[in-house]
């Protein structure tokens, strides 16, 4: 026997050592995971509590009086709905089908790699060049004009590789063995995708396009640029206030004029414009994150 | 024997290429109907590949090439006037790893039926009973009867490997191939799956990749030994084990490839 019996289970140096790495590497991380949450939940806080004298359901309803000075934000509210639901009726579907024909459509050959890499890096351009891009495109070329119509579109072109690219990705997440398995009955790609890849992958495909919700509504340059206007008088609660080929207010535009345009503005106002805005995107996002839960536990592979 | 069974399987000349990979070289064989005629070979010989011509399912690959002729029952499936979907719903095929489609147990068995029948020609008695006879067949119908609305990703590996045989019969194919179809199971799973293979048999032409050489013992009545891409002997599993022809399957049926 070459090792005493005694001393067999007993720590040694190098064990110590390892635990002494262990220790460090955990609180390395949490450390890590500290400094991302905390000025997250700092934001958060100090909005709240410099927009709480304004925070109301009226906030919401109201128009803005005074020269913005006072009042609500209904028509940016109204005005960011619109530009939303407008833009991603155009890129989904449009997004989406292109995903599905690129994914299991068209050939793994080089145009189909290059497709590839050219939406990945579309979906990295900055803003601004869609903003440009929309201007010159809809607001001159296709003669739009400043309108909800131009903006609308501007939003959709930004959002539409992300949503191709976020699609592809969860087609791809479809085993492989699926779509054998129905092309050795001799299912067409048709049938196949009806009956096992649409349903397998269609909680990716929506949290993917729900995502672009809260960058819909939060980009400013595009909308500044093709559509939305400092101010727009509308009547409070009214839900349809502007017509297509007119301009309109939107949330984040709104945000920075109040802030940085007018002065005199009452000072939780801009702070609780914001809340809403970010409100917006949670709700948003907790009900995609809904939809993906639910969707999840129904497939279950 | 005195009368030859019709062939069902011929294949002349065939060769492939995968890019620039020949991975069959002049494969000439002759599968004859009704019987099980298992494939063997080291791994990477080209079983998977030969089988895979036989429902022209290698086409799925843009850079396979395939030349030679290959007759199923008498006809060259690469006439012009045939339709890959068809010929694949007369080849049914089982692969390695299970892989019944994440749907019902039942949605599964008439999977194929509504894929080749317009949906006004399917009562729903008549998918009824595709299922009962279908699932009867493959020694599901008791364990699963009940069961019917399950999701068939949930079963045990040995019920949705027979589950992906039991898909096929509702087509009425005339062959059935099997890709190492007991791979994933334990001792009792495969002995259920080659149960289920003589059950077939007679109605059904089978040919099962193998790399066990028991399994191809106990379960086929023929045997081929492929090599590197090249047919080298076909003859009856009894033969071929007992007294191999070809040095080359001697040397393998006493174990000195991998
Ligand atoms: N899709 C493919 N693309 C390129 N080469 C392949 C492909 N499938 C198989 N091969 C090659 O062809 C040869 C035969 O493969 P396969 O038929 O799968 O062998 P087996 O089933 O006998 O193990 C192997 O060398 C393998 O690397
Ligand atoms: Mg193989």
């Amino acid at each position: 026997m070459n090792r005493d019996p005694k001393t067999m289970f007993t720590e040694t140096p190098l064990v110590r050592s390892k635990f002494r790495q262990e220790a460090a590497a955990k609180w390395i991380f949490a450390g890590m995971a500290a400094a991302m949450i905390v000025p997250l939940l700092l934001i958060l806080g100090y909005l709240v509590e410099r927009a709480w004298p304004s925070l109301s359901l009226g906030f919401i309803l109201d128009v803005p009086i005074r020269g913005m000075k006072e009042g609500g934000i209904w028509p940016a509210f109204v005005g960011t709905i619109y530009l939303v639901f407008i833009s991603l009726a155009v890129s989904a579907p449009i997004g989406i089908l292109a995903a599905v024909y690129l994914n299991e459509y068209a050939k793994d050959n080089w145009l189909n790699r290059i497709i590839n890499l050219a939406v990945i890096n579309l979906a990295g351009v900055p803003s601004i060049v869609h903003a440009l891009f929309g201007l010159g495109a809809f607001v001159y070329a296709a003669k739009f004009g400043y309108s909800i119509i131009s903006a609308s579109l501007t939003l959709a072109i930004m959002t539409l590789p992300v949503i191709v690219a976020s699609t592809r990705e969860a087609l791809a997440s479809v085993p492989r063995s699926f779509r054998e398995a129905c092309w050795n009955v001799g299912a067409t790609r048709w049938q196949t995708i009806q009956a096992i890849v649409l349903p397998n992958s269609i909680s990716g495909i929506l949290t993917g396009v729900i995502l672009q919700v809260s960058r819909a509504a939060g980009e400013t340059a595009p909308i500044m640029f093709t559509g939305a206007v400092f101010f727009k008088a509308v009547q409070k609660g009214d839900l349809f206030p502007y017509q297509l080929h007119e301009q309109c207010m939107a949330l984040s535009m709104h945000l920075y004029t109040i802030s940085t345009q007018v002065p005199g503005v009452k000072e939780s106002i801009p702070f609780a414009t914001a809340v809403v805005l970010l409100g917006l995107v949670l709700v948003v996002n907790a009900a995609a994150i809904t939809l993906r839960v639910w969707l999840r536990n129904r497939k279950k592979w | 024997m005195s009368d030859t069974p019709p062939l069902s399987i011929t294949t002349r000349k065939l060769n492939l290429w995968y890019a620039k990979f020949q991975a069959l070289i002049n494969v000439d064989v002759d599968i004859k109907h009704g019987i099980i005629t298992s494939l063997i070979g080291p791994s990477g010989c080209g079983k998977t590949t030969l089988l895979r011509c036989f429902n022209r399912v290698n086409e799925r690959y843009g850079y396979v090439t395939t030349t030679g002729e290959i007759k199923l029952l008498g006809k060259n499936i690469y006439d012009p006037d045939v339709s890959l979907i068809e010929l694949r719903k007369s080849v049914g095929m089982v692969f390695q790893r299970p892989n019944p489609l994440p749907i019902s147990v039942y949605e599964n068995v008439v999977f194929g039926m509504k894929i080749h029948h317009e949906r006004s020609q399917l009562t729903r008695a008549a998918l009824d009973e595709a299922v009962e006879k279908a699932l009867t067949e493959t020694g599901l119908w008791k364990d699963l009867k009940d069961r019917l609305d399950h999701r068939a990703t949930a079963l045990q590996l040995e019920q949705q490997q027979k589950l992906c045989i039991a898909r096929l019969l509702p087509l009425k194919p005339e062959i059935i191939l099997m890709d190492e179809p007991c791979s994933a199971l334990d001792v009792e799973g495969t002995r259920a799956i080659e149960e289920l293979m003589f059950a077939l048999k007679g109605r059904y032409t089978i040919v099962i990749v193998t790399h066990n050489m028991a399994q191809a013992r106990r379960a086929s009545d023929e045997c081929i030994f492929m090599l590197l891409g090249e047919l080298i002997e076909h003859s009856r599993t009894e033969d071929l084990f007992l007294k191999p022809r070809n040095p080359k399957t001697a040397e393998y049926i006493e174990g000195r490839y991998g």
